[in-house]
């Protein structure tokens, strides 16, 4: 406490010019609370630093274009099948009325895929999205994915794969069941060609995201203070009916129990995915 | 029947379960063989060696159980990772000695506990599916109750997937669905058509290749030409060139989903 809040001002009136002096105007919307810690943070201070809390390293959730934003060299990205949409396949109700609330969040799918160049090196890149129904697997998530690692196989490119999901998206039934085993095709193909694929897990990924092509980078990495399980805490915990552990299923957890194989921080990612690609013979694209 | 019929009856405690089928279509060559060589013995998941005629097999089960003792023993037939990796390890063998393998799938869903999510349930699942994928000899599977969701999809990336008349198969359970979607687990019999899980409804949308004909009990005939056309169909795939029999499977799930545009 300091020593001008002891000083009360004698009325409303004389206060005023005061405040108005010492607080510039900010509007609300350049505010953004940590979750975690609780401080105030500038949302611009929040860009620059890759959308981590300056204050506590608290990593926000950020959308597949804000991600390839901080991830791909500047102007390098070339989305592939960007124009393909969900569509209510199973007439399931009430799924054309999501989509359509989904799509006004700005992303249009769960994924985003494409190449682009990350430190001058050329790679196939997908990225999920959590604002579009956090990430769910359907049809067209799995055949971006796929299409992704066929077009990596052909050109013989690594692949980097950011995922972030929910599960599998029940309003398309068995059909984003079958995502599972399709994806996974795709990255045994790429795999037995002799490429480089690497996932990095980002909050939440679970359920059939994690039982297929999460789970099967030959590196896997991971963001801090991700949520990473195949049964999430909820299922769980109305299954055992009892209290998990506060650390159960986070990124640094899931590396002890040896599924992970580095926790890296969102402001290194770069620099690590751009280091693993070199050593693994990946040069600087041919200009 | 309704869908949410067609569940009740999947999950009806009295019908066949695995070791019933092994049973009715091996009879004593069926040898079990335990464990994944790296933490221990799933009892949810019951594999073995048996002949078909005179084709040597590998049979891989999820197993239920028949009564609350068995149901016990078996975590009513929901695997932890040791039963999928007991799974791949006898598949991967089975690759070896150029041995078909049968999967009978009947599984309300892998264990959702601590030990599995500490062992990797995710990951193990995963594994399985990338590589059944790429697995060197025919694979069929059957579902012969419950096909829940990715731990009965970790048995079931097959040349050919088959389901009893009263099975299904989804990407959740139900209630599940009706739960998450409507707050309403009593909605599950909506859920239950929602989400197209019959055999029906899946041989309609191009995910299974045969519906089976339900033997109550054992039915000598039934099993007769169920294994009749299990042979038939580990003939055609064992003939087939390995490259072939991959392609195939490849397509297979290639094709679900597909998008035709651009």
């Amino acid at each position: 406490m300091d020593f001008f809040s002891f000083v009360k001002p004698k009325n409303e009136l004389e206060s005023q010019p005061n405040e108005q002096q010492n607080v510039p105007f900010v509007p609300e919307e350049m505010w953004i609370k940590c979750p975690k810690c609780n401080s105030m943070l500038l949302t611009t201070d929040m860009e620059e630093n890759c959308h981590i809390c300056p204050m506590c390293g608290h990593h926000f959730r950020i959308n597949a274009r804000q991600r390839i934003q901080i991830l791909a060299d500047e102007n390098s990205f070339v989305e592939h099948d960007g124009d393909m949409q969900s569509q209510n396949i199973l007439n399931f109700p009430g799924y054309e009325k999501k989509l359509e609330k989904a799509r006004k969040s700005g992303s249009k799918e769960s994924v985003m895929c494409g190449e682009c160049t990350i430190n001058g090196i050329k790679t196939v890149l997908c990225v999920m999205d959590p604002d579009f129904m956090i990430g769910s697997m359907g049809t067209v998530t799995g055949e971006k994915i796929t299409r992704a690692f066929e077009y990596a196989t052909e050109n013989r490119l690594p692949i980097i794969v950011f995922t972030v999901s929910g599960g599998a998206r029940m309003q398309e039934g068995i059909l984003s069941l079958m995502q599972m085993a399709k994806t996974s095709g795709a990255v045994k193909r790429h795999s037995e060609a002799g490429l480089l694929y690497i996932t990095v897990l980002t909050d939440p990924t679970t359920g059939g995201v994690t039982a297929s092509f999460a789970m099967e980078g030959d590196i896997i990495l991971a963001e801090p203070d991700t949520l990473v399980a195949f049964a999430g805490p909820r299922v769980i915990e109305q299954t055992m009916r009892q209290k998990l552990p506060k650390d159960f299923q986070t990124s640094e957890f899931v590396m002890q129990k040896g599924f992970v194989d580095a926790v890296v921080s969102r402001d290194g990612l770069k620099a690590t995915l751009a280091k693993l690609l070199k050593m693994h013979g990946y040069g600087e694209a041919e200009k | 029947m309704t869908a949410y019929e067609k569940v009740t009856a999947a999950r009806d405690s009295k019908k066949l379960t695995a070791v019933d089928y092994i049973k009715y279509m091996f009879g004593d060559s069926f040898f079990e063989l335990h464990g994944d060589r790296r933490f221990s013995d799933d009892k949810a998941v019951v594999a073995g060696l048996a002949m078909l005629y005179d084709m040597p097999v590998t049979v891989i089960g999820i197993e239920k159980g028949r009564n609350t003792r068995e149901r016990m023993e078996r975590n009513f037939g929901q695997a932890h990772p040791e039963g999928y990796r007991k799974a791949l390890r006898l598949m991967k063998q089975a690759e070896k000695f150029n041995r078909p393998v049968l999967c009978l799938v009947d599984t309300s869903g892998a264990y959702p506990g601590i030990g599995a999510e500490e062992r990797g349930q995710g990951q193990a699942i995963a594994e399985n599916i990338m590589e059944m994928m790429s697995l060197k000899t025919p694979v069929l599977s059957i579902i012969i109750g419950e096909g829940g969701s990715g731990g009965a999809l970790a048995l079931a990336v097959a040349d050919e997937v088959w389901m009893l008349e009263n099975s299904v198969y989804s990407v959740i359970s139900p209630e599940g669905c009706a739960s998450i979607l409507w707050k309403d687990s009593s909605k599950a019999p909506e859920a239950a058509e929602a989400l197209k899980m019959t055999a029906q409804d899946l041989f309609n949308l191009g995910v299974i290749e045969r519906i089976i004909r339900q033997p109550k009990e054992y039915d000598k005939a039934i099993f007769e030409s169920l294994k009749k056309l299990v042979n038939r169909t580990f003939e055609k795939n064992l003939a087939l060139p390995k490259d072939e029999l991959i392609e195939n499977r490849y397509n297979r799930f290639r094709k679900m989903g597909k998008i035709e545009n651009n």
